[in-house]
């Protein structure tokens, strides 16, 4: 115990005197939470938009269908007023109103071109662009389908339509915000987490130093216990931050047991902490475990459902999942923030963190070796 | 027949390691006695870091025994580690920490109460003028203080043996001169001491020596003894003669 203590120690000397490890810690939690919440935000694939549909008729059905079906495009509303959909792009809850003519189905029979109007919210220039061109696509779609359609000849099916009224709980407003806090914050703790550890341990090994540890009677676990219990407090302590961060300035909810939260963030941490232990003991030097160390987070983060719902990747990606730590934790912020999920509906990611941390550091004492 | 050495603090009797095919160390046998400096010499890639790295249980043999302070080197490594100090070529002081930190880290994991751990610090410093540089960062500090440093830490713990493997590669004469006398301080208290190390000035100052060509001892006797047999005037004719044999 008492050689754990001196351990400690030295790790927080060295900790705070590292000139790069501090802003690390205290710096890239408030860049990262600022810069990726917002750079990671994909709300062009939830474009609002609103319907002025004076024509009412297949044809007119079947372009506004066309956009249904576009994965960009949420239809938040009709209306029957040009005026009362454009307070609506005012307003903010509409990025795009489509206004179709009267008699559009009627012109296009009689040969004429009938002009559909778009009218974008064009605050970001950026997301107006994008509007425009994903737009601009489906109605060149939809123009090739009405030219064959009218080469058949005109059929006068009506289309029924059966209205879906939609109510988005846990995020009843779409925050993406709100969705990608709570991610982000995941890949905070875990880069600071795993890449700190791996390099800490691997610099010691270039260094030279932990030979001499070796030859000290420094038992194995308390050399690991010495270097995880430094990293896992900077992580909780950057997961507190990152939550604060997310709470003040993207009012991100937090709805479950902090206590809860903490102790998944801690088991999680153990996972992660001993993954980059394993890593930093099966490479020599820091470019090497660097690079080991980007290669395995850029995979999990990829697969972890940040930007895209596990539920849509194919089948043998969620199975990949299961082992994916990322996944879980993600997964687990979200319910515990945003849903306020308890306990038993976490108990399976509970068991699987739990056990995969037991795993990863009995593997790495085992592995780390004080003889060559 | 009596076993003159059955007091010897270092038992080595035919001690191999093989990387592959490559024989690093073969067949090593020797003894040293307690408070004696024994040089364990050779040219690079002789195979000295390897067998010292056996001794302190960093490594362990293919073939063959080895006992340091009674402990086998295959099963006891960690009670050999309790009994020894070690300092290598790189001389593993923690760069971004103090002098005394170092000192307090070191003397700390060898579970030194605090009080005795206090007192020795003050005294190597004052012993080695570096009081007042004691929160003086490692890396601020120059090579040949660093050594010298290494070396008290490496005993700081008053261990049974202390290993040097190159501890004085590239300083002045000077300081290694000032170096060795912290050495003859070391054995008065009855530390042993094992030393590698390819600065044949150095050999002279050993008790005895052991030359080792290829993985093997060559020769193993006092300097004095050395010399007289091939019939050099100094340690580094008898190595020249010794390595040119092969």
């Amino acid at each position: 115990m008492r050689t754990i203590l001196f351990l400690l120690q030295k790790e927080f000397i060295q900790i705070f005197r590292n000139k790069t490890m501090l802003p690390i810690i205290f710096i890239m939690p408030l860049v990262q939470m600022l810069v990726l919440v917002f750079a990671a935000n994909l709300e062009m694939k939830n474009i609002k938009m609103k319907l002025v549909d004076f024509d009412n008729t297949a044809t007119s059905q079947e372009i506004v269908s066309k956009f249904k079906a576009s994965p960009f495009y949420n239809i938040i509303g009709y209306s029957y007023s040009v005026e009362e959909a454009q307070n609506s792009l005012i307003d903010n809850s509409a990025d795009l109103v489509m206004v179709i003519p009267p008699n559009l189905e009627q012109d296009i029979l009689n040969g004429q071109s009938p002009k559909v109007q778009l009218l974008i919210d064009a605050i970001n220039g950026m997301t107006a662009g994008l509007i425009n061109s994903y737009s601009s696509m489906i109605m060149l779609d939809v123009n090739k389908d009405i030219a064959i359609e009218l080469m058949k000849f005109s059929a006068n099916q009506q289309l029924k339509q059966i209205s879906i009224k939609q109510r988005f709980w846990y995020n009843s407003g779409l925050n993406y915000k709100h969705y990608m806090v709570p991610g982000i914050i995941v890949i905070l703790v875990t880069i600071i987490g795993m890449f700190l550890t791996a390099l800490n341990i691997v610099s010691e090994k270039e260094f030279g130093t932990i030979e001499q540890i070796n030859v000290t009677p420094i038992r194995k676990y308390q050399f690991i216990l010495g270097k995880l219990i430094p990293f896992l407090l900077v992580g909780l302590f950057d997961f507190a931050l990152g939550l604060f961060i997310g709470k003040l300035l993207f009012g991100v909810p937090i709805r479950g047991s902090l206590f809860l939260l903490f102790s998944f963030a801690f088991l999680y941490l153990v996972l992660v902490l001993g993954i980059g232990l394993l890593l930093s003991i099966i490479s020599d030097t820091q470019q090497q475990v660097m690079f080991l160390t980007f290669f395995i987070t850029l995979v999990f983060v990829l697969m972890s459902g940040l930007f895209t719902p596990i539920e849509t990747m194919p089948l043998w990606a969620q199975r990949v999942n299961i082992i994916n730590p990322f996944a879980y934790f993600m997964k687990v912020n979200r319910m515990i923030l945003l849903k306020g999920s308890g306990f038993f509906d976490l108990i399976r990611e509970f068991l699987y963190i739990g056990i995969y941390g037991i795993i990863s550091i009995v593997v790495a004492i085992r592995l780390y070796r004080k003889t060559s | 027949m009596v076993d003159k050495y059955q007091n010897s603090i270092i038992k080595v009797r035919g001690l191999t390691k093989r990387f592959g095919k490559f024989t690093a160390v073969d067949n090593l046998n020797f003894d040293v006695s307690q408070s004696e400096i024994f040089g364990f010499l050779g040219a690079n890639g002789a195979g000295k870091t390897t067998a010292i790295k056996i001794l302190c249980g960093l490594s362990s043999p293919s073939e063959g025994n080895a006992e340091v302070a009674g402990f086998d080197v295959y099963k006891q490594t960690e009670n050999i580690k309790k009994n020894i100090g070690y300092m290598s070529q790189s001389f593993s002081l923690y760069e971004d920490m103090t002098i005394v930190e170092n000192i307090r880290f070191y003397g700390g994991i060898y579970g030194m109460p605090l009080t005795l751990l206090k007192e020795r610090t003050n005294h190597m410093l004052n012993r080695l003028k570096m009081t007042e540089y004691a929160n003086k960062l490692i890396k601020e500090i120059p090579l040949g203080w660093k050594q010298k440093l290494a070396f008290s830490v490496a005993t700081l713990h008053r261990p049974k043996i202390v290993f040097l493997d190159e501890p004085t590669g590239g300083v002045d004469p000077i300081t290694r001169r000032q170096f060795w006398d912290l050495i003859y301080e070391a054995i008065d208290i009855g530390i042993t001491v094992f030393v590698t190390t390819h600065y044949m000035d150095e050999a002279e100052y050993c008790h005895r020596v052991s030359i080792m060509v290829d993985g093997k001892i060559a020769a193993l006797d006092t300097p004095d003894n050395l010399k007289q047999q091939y019939n050099a005037k100094s340690m580094n004719e008898v190595f020249l003669q010794l390595a040119r044999k092969k």
